[in-house]
């Protein structure tokens, strides 16, 4: 379930709607930000988005981590598959 | 048209069209829908074959083979960022000749009119398939008016038929397409689509995308006089979106198509909006792109002449055929993964889940 | 694409399939659960299935909002549909599912005012734009979506919008969970966990999964990096002897969850004390009804509703492709009578349902091949 995706807050508009704009690759939407209301946005931040509504803030730092385990997995492995590469077979 | 006046001076010179909108009586083939033709169709459209409003327009004859195609234009907002439905009409007709070996000669236009539809629109899409087909040299040969009661038709619907001149070299039929075949494509698909989506619907959605209608009888005909009979088949890929195409292409030949992901030009706006949709630009509709399956030989060369011709900057390498008894379209990513690209059920639907 | 893209890093996807290949072991069969129809979706999407070794077994859960919805329920609200003052709103997933007298768009086709909406507050500002129309909107999800529902009602009481009603088939995710490991034909080492649910009710929820049933969760994001990674860290428990939930999404799910979602729904909705799901049958305290507080915006309240109850095709086997019993192509009806194109169940119409998934994407057999 649940389509959600990371979009850029580029305006705040309305304190008591607690409506924002948020901009994925120049399309813009107005969301809610009211789920975030501990810890309101800032233009600029990065948010996850569903249905309308701003979700959860992305965390940058989260996600450099992330990635950073990512590219410590499989050091042994990874580098005789680099070296055989890949091919797609045919099809039947 | 229906009406033979020979006794009115060709291309007009009538008096204005002063009826603010269109009524039943324009459709009903008397006084009201000769004034409509005389005073407002034909001076937007003259030329030598339509303007004596015979029942038939004369052609020259004609050496080679003749390519004949026949479409519908039925879209919702009539007017929408990049273009309007007169646009599309000559533009769309002019692609199914143009991606059949074809320079286009000629093309009808029957218009279904909804009672009420504001003269002005029509003025202006008249005006529209005008500047379409004058940018090509391409006379509005024939033509039909009818009128439907309020309610119907939409404001308007628009029949072409076109008429055109198949390149001598075009030998383009899904038998010539063979396994080791490359394909490529015209340039950023799923403009039109998103273009149509955002301007209808009440997503609220605000983007600068533009339906990408343009004429693509350039491109088709550098690569015929370039490549001749090493290009073996053509598609634009209209509704359904490339992806419709592909699979159309898999399923006549007999053959799988695979491509490649990244290859995939697509407009960053265009992106973002299909994220946010939960939409496939794969299956989202074009106007102005084509595939186009070539020998394997050629294609550095196909591709070449496509990027040198105005508008095909951004014509790609998307994948190739090969032998496949499922006759279907996979997409590889460059990581190994890979996929099934599937044609269209329906209009793409936005999706939450 | 931030935060997306670098989640689709071939380079970084070569590294967890080589670690997960290292990881398994070998003759050993690992069988984990997605929950959630995002997850699927993303599965199929990118291909993973073939690309991760032939130990792992991917089990596609319950976790469809579309494709557990009762027939009887889509009748109810296309019931309402055909009423000529309402405005029946809806998200796109919804459009195509069949009940037994049709879709929703076959009911617009038959000239129903159904429409498509991204957002409900789209469908309540369709109620303030449409005073003499009442509009109803047709609420499905877990709950991800379900706080969005009740900050729209919120709205709505707040301004006085009287014309606007929702129907509420939200459904809550652990009571599947727990239905799906209290299943007798189950057997299940690992859950990829629930990525955008976990943002509303964080990761405790699932603590009783790892306890009661030992059995590792992994929490997970929905890029290939991140559903690999997750494969990983379960991988890796299993391999220690733990079980313990994780939070592999951490740049986006709080451990904790968040506060005012939590309090919107506790406000707005009330938990049944049973509600039928497509396949599952009826489970205990899985779903969301509107409180009284709020009778006047509940469909079920204001509306005329019948309730139908409509067994599902009998050749149909939804329930056990629901319960990850069945693949998609062991249902007799698959690719066959039960197309994309003529979908007799939701698994089918939804685009992450396991057999739309499983037929769009699915059946690649492309061996990869090193060179």
């Amino acid at each position: 379930m649940c389509l959600a995706i990371p979009a850029q807050i580029c305006e705040l508009l309305d304190d008591h709607l607690q409506l924002a704009v948020v901009d994925i690759l120049g399309v813009r939407r107005k969301v809610s930000v009211q789920l975030l209301q501990a810890d309101p946005p800032r233009p600029g931040d990065w948010v996850l988005i569903h249905v309308g509504f701003a979700m959860s803030k992305i965390s940058g730092e989260r996600a450099a981590e992330q990635l950073e385990l990512l590219r410590q997995l499989g050091e042994a492995g990874a580098a005789q598959e680099e070296a055989g590469g890949y091919q797609v077979a045919a099809d039947e | 048209m229906a009406q033979s006046l020979m006794n009115k001076t060709p291309g007009g010179g009538s008096t204005a069209f002063h009826d603010k909108q269109i009524s039943m009586a324009h459709g009903a083939g008397g006084e009201a829908s000769r004034r409509l033709v005389e005073e407002l169709i034909r001076p937007l459209l003259a030329n030598d074959w339509l303007n004596p409003l015979g029942d038939a327009a004369v052609l020259p004859a004609q050496s080679g083979r003749l390519a004949v195609t026949t479409d519908s234009f039925v879209v919702q907002p009539l007017r929408f960022p990049g273009g309007s439905i007169g646009e599309l009409a000559i533009n769309g007709t002019v692609n199914d000749l143009a991606v059949s070996g074809a320079k286009p000669i000629a093309i009808t236009a029957s218009l279904i009119l909804e009672a009420g539809l504001p003269t002005e629109i029509l003025r202006q899409e008249i005006t529209a398939m005008a500047a379409a087909a004058g940018h090509l040299g391409l006379p509005v040969v024939a033509g039909d008016t009818k009128v439907v009661e309020h309610g119907k038709a939409d404001g308007l619907y628009i029949c072409t038929t076109g008429l055109g001149a198949i390149h001598p070299r075009a030998e383009l039929r899904a038998d010539r397409v063979c396994p080791g075949d490359r394909v490529l494509l015209s340039g950023p698909i799923g403009n039109h689509g998103m273009a149509i989506m955002l301007a209808r619907a009440e997503l609220d959605i605000e983007a600068d995308i533009r339906s990408d209608t343009r004429p693509l009888a350039a491109m088709t005909e550098a690569l015929l006089e370039t490549c001749g009979a090493g290009v073996k088949w053509m598609r634009d890929a209209t509704r359904g979106g490339a992806a419709t195409v592909l699979n159309e292409l898999a399923r006549d030949a007999r053959m799988t198509v695979v491509i490649d992901e990244e290859a995939v030009p697509l407009d960053d706006a265009v992106r973002g909006a299909c994220e946010l949709l939960g939409l496939d630009p794969l299956q989202v509709a074009n106007e102005g792109q084509f595939v186009a399956v070539v020998r394997e030989e050629v294609a550095a060369q196909a591709l070449e002449t496509l990027r040198n011709t105005p508008g095909g900057e951004r014509a790609c390498l998307l994948g190739e055929v090969r032998k496949g008894s499922l006759s279907r379209v996979l997409a590889r990513a460059s990581y190994g993964g890979v996929r099934v690209v599937d044609m269209l059920i329906g209009d793409p639907l936005p999706r939450i889940c | 694409m931030k935060y997306v893209d670098e989640f689709r890093d071939p380079a970084l996807l070569r590294k967890a399939l080589a670690e997960i290949r290292s990881l398994v072991e070998p003759g050993r069969t690992h069988r984990l659960m997605e929950v959630c129809g995002g997850h699927t979706h993303a599965i199929f999407r990118f291909g993973l299935k073939e690309l991760l070794p032939p130990e792992i077994e991917l089990i596609h859960g319950p976790g469809c909002p579309v494709c557990v919805l009762p027939m009887g329920r889509i009748d109810d609200g296309l019931e309402l549909a055909n009423d000529p003052e309402c405005i029946f709103t809806a998200f796109g997933d919804m459009m195509r599912v069949p009940g037994s007298q049709g879709s929703p768009l076959e009911s617009k086709a038959r000239g129903a005012d159904v429409r498509i909406v991204y957002s409900p507050l789209d469908a309540l500002r369709i109620a303030q734009q449409n005073p003499e129309r009442r509009v109803v909107f047709f609420a499905i999800g877990f709950e991800t979506t379900a706080p969005s529902t009740a900050l729209t009602l919120l709205r709505a009481r707040e301004l006085g919008v009287m014309n606007f009603s929702v129907f509420s088939n939200h459904v809550t995710v652990i009571p599947a969970i727990r239905a799906i490991l209290d299943s007798p034909d189950m057997r299940l080492d690992g859950f990829i966990g629930p990525g955008h649910v976990s943002t509303v009710i964080g990761c405790r929820p699932y603590e009783f999964i790892a306890r009661d049933y030992r059995c590792p969760i992994v929490v997970s994001g929905f890029e290939p990096a991140d559903i690999l990674q997750s494969i990983v860290m379960i991988l890796r428990q299993l391999r220690a002897g733990e079980s313990k939930v994780e939070n592999q999404y951490g740049r986006v799910v709080p451990w904790a969850g968040n506060l005012p979602a939590l309090k919107a729904l506790a406000e707005v909705f009330e938990v049944r004390p049973h509600f039928e799901w497509r396949g599952l049958g009826f489970i205990s305290q899985s779903a969301l009804r509107i409180r009284e507080s709020f009778a006047a915006w509940d469909a079920e309240k204001v509306m005329p509703i019948r309730g139908v109850c409509v067994a599902d095709p009998k050749a149909a086997q939804c329930g056990e492709v629901l319960k990850g019993v069945l693949k998609p192509h062991e249902c007799k009806l698959f690719g066959v009578e039960c197309t994309p194109e003529r979908p007799i169940g939701a698994l089918m119409v939804s685009s992450e349902g396991a057999c739309a998934a499983h037929f769009k994407y699915g059946q690649t057999r492309l061996p990869i091949v090193t060179t």
